[in-house]
């Protein structure tokens, strides 16, 4: 076991937790975010992202060994942003959720698109997205989310 | 013994309901609805089971206005806990702004009015349980209208309401929340009168979903989610062949890992595995990459993909049991043999994948339990615990949570997630646990749909049409030894295995549709849209193959081939031709036009897709779709469900879209192995145009995957000049 101190949704957190833990079970089991969600450990669908250092990230291969003093932002704090309300509301607007698992994941890497491409073309969104599943199939919607949000950042 | 429930065998019930009102604890209205037991129940002299009054049932008006209605059914993603919720609310008159839904926990009063046990399938939520909620509303408003008529000394048909107030003949007015204890004290009518379609408010009209918020901000609980004072985390190690049994366990690493509490050997459904109990997940599961496990596999089949494939196509070659059949069994023998077409076709094992890993939480008090799984089947889930800890369904109490999907996998005959809870939670007694399934052992453990093998023989008369046709399907049944046999199970042939061929819409004098049920020792399950999800991509592309064979459209072909009676897939063929006419006259240099029609579950749907082929895999630019699901209770999620059930539908065609044994060992991990679509594998774009009707609703969760792989199939042959026969579509 080791001592972090962890800076996530703007605020300091101190875990103690073994080193090799993955960023994702310190946010779900140790911080109580759970918003942010376990689809598959491998870093392959995506349900885990969050923003470290601003960089949309796999937080379930993360060991939060690594993390050191760069910034958390997860689901729970990404709508205090401008970027981050946009997209919510867009969410909600489209109505794009079903079972709304993947969303959280869907959402952090929509909202590291727009901030880094305030007006990404069909290809950006599929490069950007192309790694969040969402079994549902909700995709159609998401890219309708993503396009109107990208209308209210003008 | 095991306790399973059984499904009623009469499907069309004479049922009596009645209602039950009293007055809420903390004040309010709140109505419950005692459903009386089936005809067929009530002959054989059965006792009838105890009912549960769950004190605010179904509707409770809180003194802040609030309406909170249950919903009998699990939300997974198909919009149940907003579309029952709209029912119940446009019969009652409530503002709907007002309304907040929840889901309701096991309970008699909230089994299914027609099939009796609390379950999401066949896509039947809205179908049977549409009127049960109109009722329901209907009734409360009529309760709170004759409070608001006694209280102004005038009679129910001089009030009028709108929007949870009641407005009296000389302008007086009053709130539900106002009325509520008032109500509380009113008979409850046996009959009232329902709205006619025209007077509907919000059913028909397109609404939001009530669960988006909380699902965008990270704030609604999954079951996956759950934190209880004390909660303490299991995962289980599993045979690696069905039904291996635990010879030796050496735990000594497994146990060093800081946190883990226990391991223990567990009975499984399925021979016997490891459980490792820990303070979190992560030492759990780290502790179990650790645990060495000598399993004994002796006298346990090991399935083996390609053997199987080899003994499912050999069987193939001969008719099986009888599925249906009509005119000449053997009209196609007599046809030449350049008349006659002649196709095989192999479809996988498919995992469903949901993207909340299964789970189930437990609390086991020596004398009561609390149980919470977001389940599709909570009276058999409630069932098997109760069986497990020795106490009777009534001692469990069981939360239904939100699911992150199912697709059928939360729906399991044997409660095999459910039991292992409640056998880790006995040994741990007062502690509550919370029984995570990897995605590895997920996309490892069974409950698969099945593989499926089809021959089909096509005799094609003069007219291009097909006059006979024989075709022999091999696959395991679904439902042998399940708590559905007696339904589904009809003179030996699993019905959800032959369902869209042996029903089929299309009128060939001479058909014969047989089956093979071989025993694999693989466990299966149902796979959003079931035996559908094969049977309609069989036949709509051989419908699509017979159609270019004839150098007719594939609409045409398909009018002039379905039956007078198909009337919901005539609709959405003319629907769907005039929606699509733009953009299939207009296709770019490369694209190809596939289209497919299918009804399954009461619905019509026919869908025509813009194909290309880019980097080797097919890309839909644009779907179409038309649908006939009776009266859209909420067009926007029956657009919603479209839009995304095509997607899921793509699932049959991905590379590695496959689950596959070797040695009865499944060969795939995890999504690096068993991958769904991601968003470049969906359509583009999708639009869907639904038939106006005020028929009786009819599903909308399964009806949109059959029609999907076909239709890009179809538009792939226009491309290659190829027949795709065999899913996953490896190469193209």
């Amino acid at each position: 076991m080791a001592t972090y101190e962890l800076n996530v949704n703007g605020q300091r957190k101190r875990v103690n937790v073994d080193p090799s833990t993955p960023l994702l079970w310190v946010l779900r089991e140790e911080l109580k975010l759970t918003g942010t969600k376990y689809g598959c450990g491998i870093s392959a669908c995506g349900a885990c992202t969050v923003h470290v250092a601003g960089i949309a990230t796999r937080s379930c291969v993360v060991p939060v060994s690594l993390i050191g003093n760069r910034p958390i932002v997860t689901i729970e704090g990404i709508g205090n942003d401008r970027v981050g309300r946009a997209v919510q509301d867009a969410w909600v607007e489209k109505d794009v959720v079903q079972c709304g698992y993947c969303q959280s994941g869907q959402i952090m890497s929509a909202c590291a698109l727009l901030k880094a491409n305030p007006k990404p073309t069909d290809a950006n969104i599929e490069e950007s997205m192309g790694g969040n599943i969402c079994r549902c199939g909700t995709y159609f919607r998401i890219r309708e989310a993503i396009k109107s949000a990208s209308g209210q950042l003008k | 013994m095991r306790a399973t429930p059984k499904v009623e065998n009469d499907m069309h019930l004479n049922r009596r309901s009645f209602l039950r009102a009293s007055a809420a604890a903390a004040g309010g209205l709140v109505v419950s609805l005692y459903l009386d037991l089936p005809t067929a129940a009530r002959e054989r002299n059965q006792v009838p089971p105890a009912k549960v009054y769950p004190p605010d049932a179904f509707v409770n008006i809180r003194p802040d206005g609030k309406i909170v209605i249950q919903v009998n059914r699990l939300e997974f993603g198909q919009g149940i806990h907003t579309g029952l919720p709209r029912v119940l609310a446009d019969e009652m008159d409530a503002d709907w702004t007002n309304v907040i839904a929840q889901l309701a926990p096991a309970a008699d009063v909230y089994k299914d009015p027609i099939y009796g046990i609390q379950l999401v399938g066949g896509s039947g939520s809205t179908a049977r349980s549409f009127q049960q909620y109109r009722e329901l509303g209907a009734k409360t408003r009529a309760m709170l209208v004759a409070a608001a008529a006694d209280r102004w000394r005038t009679t129910p048909d001089q009030c009028r309401t709108e929007a949870s107030v009641v407005h009296g003949p000389a302008g007086q007015s009053a709130t539900y929340a106002e009325l509520a204890s008032e109500a509380a004290r009113q008979p409850v009518p046996t009959t009232v009168r329902l709205k006619n379609p025209t007077e509907f408010r919000l059913v028909g009209k397109p609404a939001k979903r009530l669960d988006s918020r909380p699902k965008c901000d990270g704030s609604l609980k999954f079951g996956l989610d759950l934190d209880l004072p004390g909660m303490k985390v299991a995962v289980v190690a599993h045979p690696p062949v069905f039904g291996g049994r635990v010879k030796s366990i050496n735990d000594a690493e497994a146990r060093r890992v800081e946190g883990v509490l226990d391991v223990f050997e567990i009975p499984l459904v399925r021979g016997t595995g490891v459980a490792i109990v820990a303070d979190k997940f992560w030492p759990a599961k780290q502790a179990r990459s650790r645990l060495k496990v000598e399993w004994d596999l002796s006298g346990v089949e090991a399935a083996d993909t390609a053997e199987l494939w080899s003994k499912y196509r050999k069987l193939g070659q001969s008719p099986g049991i009888v599925a249906a059949t009509q005119g000449d069994p053997a009209a196609i023998d007599k046809i030449a043999l350049s008349n006659r077409l002649v196709a095989e076709y192999e479809f996988p094992f498919l995992a469903h994948t949901p993207m909340e890993p299964l789970n189930t939480s437990v609390r086991f008090d020596g004398d009561a339990a609390e149980v919470w799984a977001g389940s599709q089947f909570q009276t058999g889930d409630q069932m098997a615990v109760a069986e497990v800890l020795g106490l009777k369904p009534e001692q469990v109490t069981f939360h239904t949570e939100m699911a992150g999907g199912g697709f059928g996998r939360r729906a399991v005959g044997d409660s095999h997630v459910q039991r292992e809870a409640a056998v880790i939670a006995k040994r741990l007694r007062g502690t509550p646990i919370k029984l995570v399934w990897t995605r590895e052992d997920d996309v490892q453990g069974g409950y698969y749909r099945p593989m499926h093998f089809h021959r089909i023989e096509v005799g094609i008369g003069p007219n291009g049409l097909p006059v006979a046709w024989r075709h022999v399907i091999v696959g395991q049944a679904i439902n042998a030894d399940g708590p559905f046999a007696t339904v589904a199970i009809t003179n030996g042939v699993d019905v959800t295995a032959v369902e869209g061929v042996a029903d089929t819409n299309y009128a060939i004098p001479n058909f014969h549709a047989s089956i093979h049920h071989p025993k694999v020792n693989v466990p299966v399950l149902w796979w959003r849209s079931v035996g559908n999800s094969h049977t309609a991509f069989v036949m709509e592309t051989l419908i699509d193959e017979l159609a270019t064979r004839a150098r007719m459209d594939p609409f045409a072909y398909r009018r002039k081939l379905l039956k007078p009676e198909a009337k919901k897939p005539l609709r959405v063929l003319d629907l769907l031709e005039q929606a699509s006419a733009r953009w299939r006259e207009n296709l770019p240099r490369g694209h190809a036009l596939g289209v497919s029609c299918h009804e399954s579950f009461g619905t019509g749907v026919a869908c025509a897709v813009d194909v290309s082929i880019e980097n080797k895999r097919p890309r839909i630019h644009r779907a179409t779709v038309a649908v006939d699901c009776g009266l859209a209770v909420n067009p926007l999620a029956v657009e919603s469900q479209f839009q995304a059930g095509l997607a899921f539908g793509v699932s049959q065609l991905m590379a590695k879209g496959a689950i596959t044994l070797k040695n009865g060992r499944v060969e795939q991990r995890n999504f690096d192995g068993y991958a769904p679509p991601y968003i470049m594998d969906a359509p583009v774009a999708v639009d869907v145009h639904i038939v106006k009707s005020v028929e009786a609703p009819t599903g909308c969760g399964e009806p949109p995957v059959p029609v999907i792989s076909p239709a890009v199939v179809n538009a792939l042959a226009r491309l290659t000049g190829k027949r795709y026969r065999t899913l996953p579509l490896v190469s193209i």
